[in-house]
């Protein structure tokens, strides 16, 4: 086995660390849903809640799927097509005229 | 280093088989955001059959969503187990995976029929099939995660998935924590921006 894969392997997080981000992410859930039901946060509901949303992504991909410690070369297989169709999102979301500049 | 490690090595001293999964998850990440462009770009255009509002159940979303990253958690306390070879509490974190893998299928179930009973169908509206089609999908891949986490179950009780086997175990983590991201877009953009 290589160094780099040991080095990988070593560098998991440890059982504190995943119960400290599912506490934090059983937290934002709640938050999530609290908000959508408070009237006054209707206006900001949009961008408050895809903060939220895009916070819970980077916790369970970073922690639970390591990408945060593992080898950089993963990040970039799952981050390129990530912001490939990110980006095909939003062109079609601008094409049909749901949001507009 | 076993021959078998030996043939899964590649010219970057990393595991192809863990390569291809990120391969894998990266085409994913293609497929689900053409099925939530589609939802979202024909949100609002159905002129038959029940509306998001008077049809979205989120207090018992936000459950099953509770269950589905528990879920999560317990995927990766039964890879921390396997790595440090503790063969019962491996057992216990698959086993409780795959049960709450099970729970949010649970729900689902429930939930379409009860779409269904209210007059969503795949056919009725634009909101029914995309919105059928795009979480359809997602439950399929549970529904495959859960198979996965029972055929590592039946590994271990075959005496197969000792911490020499532990990337079997990372490779479906990272398929079962995908599945558990894809659903964290999904709850916010479909169910609470209606």
């Amino acid at each position: 086995m290589s160094e780099q894969l040991q080095h990988d392997e070593q560098a998991h997080p440890g059982v504190g660390t995943y119960l400290t981000v599912a506490g934090v992410l059983t937290v934002i859930t709640l938050v999530e849903v609290g908000i959508f039901y408070v009237p006054a946060f209707q206006g900001w509901l949009a961008p408050v809640l895809l903060t939220l949303s895009a916070t819970k992504f980077v916790l369970v991909v970073g922690f639970y799927m390591h990408l945060k410690t593992d080898h950089h070369l993963f990040r970039v297989i799952f981050t390129v097509p990530l912001l490939i169709a990110v980006a095909v999102m939003v062109a079609l979301l601008f094409l049909f005229g749901v949001v507009a500049l | 280093m076993t021959h078998a490690e030996a043939t899964h090595q590649t010219s970057t001293g990393l595991d192809s088989r863990k390569i291809g999964m990120w391969v894998f998850i990266g085409s994913e990440c293609l497929m689900f955001g053409s099925l939530i462009s589609t939802y979202l770009v024909y949100h609002g255009k159905s002129v038959a059959g029940p509306t998001t509002r008077e049809i979205l159940n989120i207090p018992l979303t936000s459950i099953s969503t509770f269950v589905l990253l528990m879920s999560s958690l317990a995927m990766v306390l039964a890879l921390a187990a396997v790595t440090r070879n503790d063969i019962v509490w491996s057992r216990v974190w698959l086993a409780t995976t795959a049960f709450l893998g099970l729970v949010f299928l649970g729900f689902q179930a429930f939930e379409f029929t009860t779409f269904v009973r209210e007059g969503l169908t795949l056919q009725v509206s634009l909101f029914g099939s995309t919105f059928f089609v795009l979480t359809g999908t997602h439950g399929a891949h549970v529904a495959v995660g859960v198979l996965w986490l029972v055929s590592l179950l039946v590994r271990s009780f075959q005496g197969k998935l000792g911490a020499e086997k532990a990337l079997n175990v990372e490779l479906a983590g990272l398929y079962w924590h995908f599945v558990d991201v894809v659903w964290i877009v999904i709850f916010t953009v479909v169910y609470l921006l209606q």
